[in-house]
């Protein structure tokens, strides 16, 4: 499973997120609903790890549970080596939503400021750190601009930069590019990618585009739904340079192949 | 690229026409009222030239008839013409000022003066008003206890006709002992006095649309956006400073303009059962008290004129705060 891209740090892997049995569940008016059961899984240092499986499979419901916007009812989460809550308020991570969020009456400089203005950074390294992070999603020249100015596509961009603002080591997304066009997602997974490059942040990217996880990820976790939980976990062996192209060769069309029967096997496609 | 960089080009040549696309209906529908006016109005004043047709037991043809309609000295429904002479007469016809006892006073007989009285209850009812409507709804949206207990108080007091409490709390206020006192020591004058039950009743009348549209302002984040926010660790000042707040903007400003129309009405109401001497509900009361009809529709036009004026202020800034808040043009 060592990769050859990996070989420097796989000597010793550094578990950034560490789940043990854990179980998440809500209670509803209509009973109990088990949205996590027996979660078991740990995500490296410099990992791109991606979640996938049907609706309810507890995928989101697992990444909130990391960035503690959610709290588990059993089992034990560790995200570097503390609870979910301390992690956060030492800005462990930054999220990025489904929607890009970005609040309206803010340009995208200030949108940008927003965790910067929280969390204290004076008024030079706010700037400093914008204009890095607006030229790390090629958004140069549009920090004036009012959100509803920019095209979806760069408005998630926008919306990735804010996460990276603070300098997170982590960085979770919840189905960040899921309301794009198919030709609009493309280009955002090869940016990402670069970023990834770029930055070596850890991310957990929840998806349920197969192509699109399987391009992205180091590690894919195959999820399926009622309970929700983890029906296998896949150890890409591609090679970290992608090109778009490399959807076409056979490795990657294997692993492909296996996220698919992983979905099938849990059952993910009855009703 | 090209998306970002495009504005809105505003042609100057579809100016005119954009005008005139404007103006044409609102002309149209003012011409229409003012059509129907005249024809109840001389409905309404016949009854009475019929009568001294009568009495004086003379003859007139139906023209006749209706042009004596037009020109009653107390018609039941005055014609738009009448009421347009009495408010041109009332205001630039008259001098605002005038002397008494070797004093420049105001005029009681322009209508501006008694505009001038109402305006100024209205606008410091309408501030304080406004500003405890959004004390109320910080405090309603942060904590459950005055969710379940302001609320139900403030639709309460919105059920109690004003009429029936406008006279308790004028008494009420004219003898607090505080005012009174600031009085003999010179610190307020009477006028400025007379102005504070006033006030309170133009706030009472406009605190309450504030309360609702800021309550739903301030909750209209939507829950990711809150989610940010945690990931964050905002506290919540923080939360309501930067999200809460400004996402209620819009909402306050639609709950301004509704709540200073309430309180125009709140201090003419407050002008009706005290025996004001000034404002427009002054003007108004005296015109019932004598018959004057004429008098009645010009202090009602000026009111609705002054409602107007308050409401345009309100909409001017609007659009200024939400244009600089990233509003599309």
């Amino acid at each position: 499973m060592v990769q050859p891209a990996m070989a420097l740090d796989a000597a010793k892997p550094e578990p950034v997120i560490a789940a043990q049995h854990l179980d998440l569940t809500f209670q509803t008016n209509d009973g109990p609903v088990h949205a996590l059961r027996d979660v078991n899984l740990t995500i490296n240092k410099g990992e791109f790890v991606s979640f996938i499986g049907p609706s309810g499979c507890g995928k989101t419901t697992f990444l909130r549970c990391i960035a503690a916007l959610e709290h588990p009812t059993g089992g034990t989460l560790t995200v570097n080596g503390m609870t979910p809550d301390e992690a956060r308020m030492r800005r462990a991570y930054g999220y990025v939503f489904q929607a890009a969020g970005l609040y309206p009456w803010r340009t995208i400089e200030k949108n940008i400021k927003l965790p910067l203005e929280i969390m204290g950074f004076d008024r030079a390294e706010q700037e400093r750190r914008v204009k890095n992070v607006l030229q790390l999603v090629d958004l140069e020249g549009f920090g004036k601009k009012f959100p509803w100015q920019l095209s979806g596509g760069m408005q998630q961009r926008a919306s990735i930069a804010r996460a990276l603002a603070f300098d997170a080591d982590i960085l979770l997304m919840d189905e960040p590019f899921g309301a794009l066009d198919e030709i609009v997602r493309d280009h955002l997974n090869e940016q990402l990618l670069k970023l990834w490059a770029r930055t070596e942040k850890t991310i957990g990217f929840v998806t349920h585009s197969i192509p699109e996880a399987v391009y992205l990820s180091t590690k894919i976790v195959v999820m399926s739904p009622r309970p929700g939980r983890i029906t296998d976990i896949i150890e890409s062996d591609l090679p970290r340079a992608r090109p778009l192209d490399i959807r076409d060769t056979p490795e990657f069309l294997a692993i492909a192949h296996r996220v698919r029967e992983g979905l099938r096997a849990g059952h993910a496609y009855e009703d | 690229m090209s998306v970002a960089a495009k504005h809105p080009a505003l042609g100057g040549a579809s100016g005119l026409a954009g005008l005139l696309g404007k103006v044409l209906p609102v002309v149209t529908v003012v011409m229409g009222i003012i059509v129907i006016w005249y024809g109840a109005s001389v409905m309404m004043n016949r009854a009475w030239t019929l009568d001294q047709m009568q009495r004086q037991n003379i003859e007139m043809t139906g023209w006749e008839i209706v042009a004596a309609t037009m020109t009653q000295e107390r018609p039941v429904l005055p014609p738009p013409h009448q009421v347009a002479a009495e408010i041109w007469n009332t205001t630039i016809g008259e001098p605002i000022m005038r002397e008494r006892r070797g004093q420049m006073q105001g005029n009681p007989r322009n209508l501006i003066f008694h505009a001038y009285h109402t305006l100024w209850p209205t606008i410091l009812g309408f501030a304080i008003g406004g500003f405890l409507g959004v004390l109320l709804a910080v405090g309603i949206v942060h904590s459950r206890a005055m969710d379940l207990s302001v609320m139900p108080w403030a639709i309460a007091s919105q059920t109690i006709p004003i009429l029936a409490i406008a006279p308790i709390i004028v008494v009420v206020v004219s003898n607090l002992p505080a005012l009174n006192n600031a009085v003999d020591q010179g610190w307020i004058s009477d006028d400025t006095k007379l102005l504070v039950p006033k006030a309170l009743i133009s706030s009472y009348l406009s605190f309450f649309p504030v309360v609702v549209g800021m309550v739903a302002g301030l909750r209209s984040p939507q829950a990711s956006d809150l989610d940010l926010m945690r990931t964050y660790s905002a506290s919540r000042p923080q939360t309501f400073w930067k999200l809460r707040l400004p996402a209620a903007v819009p909402f306050l400003f639609t709950s301004l303009k509704v709540s200073i129309a309430a309180a125009l009405v709140g201090t003419i109401v407050a002008e009706l059962p005290t025996g004001a001497r000034f404002g427009l509900g002054a003007r108004l009361l005296t015109g019932s008290y004598y018959g004057q009809t004429i008098q009645i529709w010009s202090a009602l036009f000026m009111a609705a004129i002054c409602a107007a004026a308050l409401v345009m202020i309100l909409g001017a800034l609007e659009r200024v705060v939400l244009k600089r808040m990233g509003a599309r043009a």
